[in-house]
């Protein structure tokens, strides 16, 4: 076991270009919009794509180690098990290509299939398992071969909602246990949230911001996470304002008043969200706003029509757009 | 016939009836006139089963030879980036193309007692090829090995290299993970191309003739003793050729889910 921090500045020509370093037993989790590098953040420390820069995990420099010794498991988006071994044999087969004895592979196999509640489907083939059970032998044989960091490539993806939650909190449990770096790419707040320690979020290939998922949450620096957690987001300058859609008024004429807080422009789409009615806007930016049906209803709201957005400043969170 | 976009036009369908008969017809004539009391004499006579020994022998052992060397080669074009890779696969199928007497030509002109590596191998050894039952394996596998490393590069290519980037992942070195996940995955190619050239081989005509002559007991295989039989025996000619023909049908069975599983 080399665990140790992970510190990476890695380019990925045309993909990525991010920097940041991770404690041994963090979680870290990676969001940003399709296309933003994270799949590719991730293929670079395990090696599967060029990469140049650096990445090292405590002494040792990952980039002059083949994907073999890089000790990294990585579990990719859609599983990748081989269709052909039987869920305990792909379990195994890391400690059997690094010279463990069947036997013995096959024992630590066994008990990371009892460690997720599946040793009874240890004879099933890939194509047996549902889409939740193919997760759990995907993520058992990542870190059955004990790496010293763990990648997961959006590995809630396709899942029913139901079983999503139900590995959502088995995942944490094991990423609570593993002593490694974990890096967590996903689409999901949620995930961020409950599993992460820190967050990092990239846009366009570059890391737009890195903290604590509380505080990622409450100020986000990138549309795409506002978005993620619900609020709506507008630059003034060098200040990011964030402020929620139930804080916004709609409107058909001019807000009164001096508040500059307003906007205007065309509704976008017009959909039920909760008990209210959630309206898209077309301002610049895309704006959300909440409002009951029956104040939807008399204001004769429909996509296309222009609509004044206000919020009051007290609901309006204001903080640097760089650190 | 139920077809929603109308009736297949009797322009395309001659054609093809045609064509079903130019194929069919030279089979059932050769069954019909098989002298069927002759048969188990014909079959069971010294010359074919000799030949039919060689033939087996010499078609398993180049299948064989093929496979040891023609897999690698077939993952080398499938999986690994290198210079000149286009022009090595067309050099691969250039004996497919070729017509199997020049093959034989060119097989004396490396390998004849004379030849550029047969005069040198003669020297050392005392060993040549040419009309000798290893000779009749050289021209079975130069001639079977493109199909084999056609077919079983096509397989491997179609096999997901995604597999093989897990496999890394997970510790596994290149031969590891050749071993236990590309070739499984590739499976059912790989045993259609080495029955597509075990069943090349065991029709090879040209390439054996003229490279290696036809001795019986040595390098008679059954397509050289049907040539020279039917100079002399029609009769015992068509029973030999109905035996090949068996023989390929039951190759044709043998793939039956690679290529007739298709509607």
């Amino acid at each position: 076991m080399r665990a140790g921090r992970l510190v990476a500045d890695l380019q990925v020509a045309g993909r990525v270009e991010a920097g940041f370093t991770a404690e041994p037993g963090e979680v870290l989790a990676v969001i940003g919009p399709n296309g933003a590098g994270k799949s590719s953040l991730l293929h670079a420390i395990a090696g599967l794509v060029d990469a140049t820069g650096r990445a090292r995990l405590g002494d040792t420099d990952l980039l002059a180690l083949p994907v073999r010794e890089r000790r990294v498991g990585l579990v990719f988006q859609g599983q990748l098990l081989f269709p052909h071994l039987t869920a305990l044999d792909n379990v195994a087969f890391g400690l059997r290509a690094r010279g463990a004895s069947r036997a013995e592979s096959e024992a630590v196999a066994r008990d990371w299939l009892e460690r997720f509640g599946i040793a009874d489907l240890a004879g099933r083939r890939p194509r047996e398992l549902s889409g939740g059970q193919a997760q759990r032998v995907a993520i058992a044989r990542a870190l059955a071969t004990g790496p010293d960091v763990l990648l997961l490539d959006e590995p809630f993806t396709g899942l029913d909602v139901s079983v999503q939650m139900a590995l959502r909190m088995e995942l944490g449990r094991h990423l609570r246990d593993f002593p490694g770096v974990a890096l967590l790419v996903t689409h999901d707040a949620i995930d961020a949230l409950t599993l992460a320690d820190r967050v990092l979020v990239l846009d366009g290939g570059r890391v737009a911001q890195v903290g604590p998922p509380a505080e990622v949450a409450a100020e986000p620096r990138t549309s795409h996470v506002a978005r993620l957690v619900g609020l709506n987001l507008v630059a003034d300058g060098d200040t990011l304002l964030a402020f929620p859609p139930d804080a916004v008024v709609v409107s058909l004429q001019e807000p009164e008043g001096s508040t500059r807080l307003r906007w205007r422009g065309p509704i976008a789409t017009l959909a039920p969200h909760g008990d209210a009615v959630r309206l898209m806007v077309h301002a610049s930016p895309d704006l959300l706003a909440d409002l009951t049906p029956a104040a939807a209803t008399e204001l004769g709201l429909v996509p296309g029509r222009e609509v004044w957005l206000s919020t009051k400043a007290t609901a309006v969170s204001r903080y640097p757009a760089r650190r | 016939m139920r077809d929603r976009l109308g009736r297949p036009p009797a322009l395309l369908v001659l054609p093809a009836v045609l064509a079903t008969l130019l194929l069919l017809v030279p089979l059932v004539a050769m069954v019909a006139s098989t002298s069927w009391q002759d048969l188990p004499g014909h079959l069971t006579s010294r010359t074919a089963l000799d030949a039919l020994r060689i033939s087996l022998v010499t078609s398993t052992v180049a299948i064989a030879a093929c496979l040891l060397l023609g897999l690698p080669l077939a993952w080398l074009l499938a999986r690994v980036d290198f210079r000149g890779r286009g022009a090595l696969r067309a050099l691969v199928t250039v004996p497919l193309v070729l017509p199997p007497v020049v093959a034989g030509v060119a097989l004396r002109s490396a390998f004849g007692r004379t030849g550029l590596v047969g005069e040198p191998l003669l020297a050392w050894t005392g060993f040549a090829f040419p009309f000798t039952t290893w000779g009749v394996v050289l021209a079975h596998v130069f001639v079977s090995m493109p199909f084999v490393v056609i077919a079983i590069e096509g397989a491997l290519r179609s096999a997901d290299p995604r597999y093989d980037a897990a496999a890394a992942t997970l510790g596994a070195t290149r031969w590891t993970t050749f071993r236990r996940v590309t070739v499984p995955l590739a499976l059912p190619g790989v045993v259609a191309g080495t029955v597509l050239g075990w069943a090349r081989s065991l029709g090879e005509f040209g390439a054996t003739i003229t490279f290696n002559g036809n001795y019986p007991g040595t390098t008679q295989t059954m397509p050289t003793l049907i040539y020279v039989t039917r100079q002399s025996d029609q009769d015992a000619a068509l029973s030999l050729s109905l035996l090949m023909l068996l023989v390929s049908i039951g190759v044709l069975i043998a793939l039956r889910d690679h290529w007739l599983g298709t509607p």
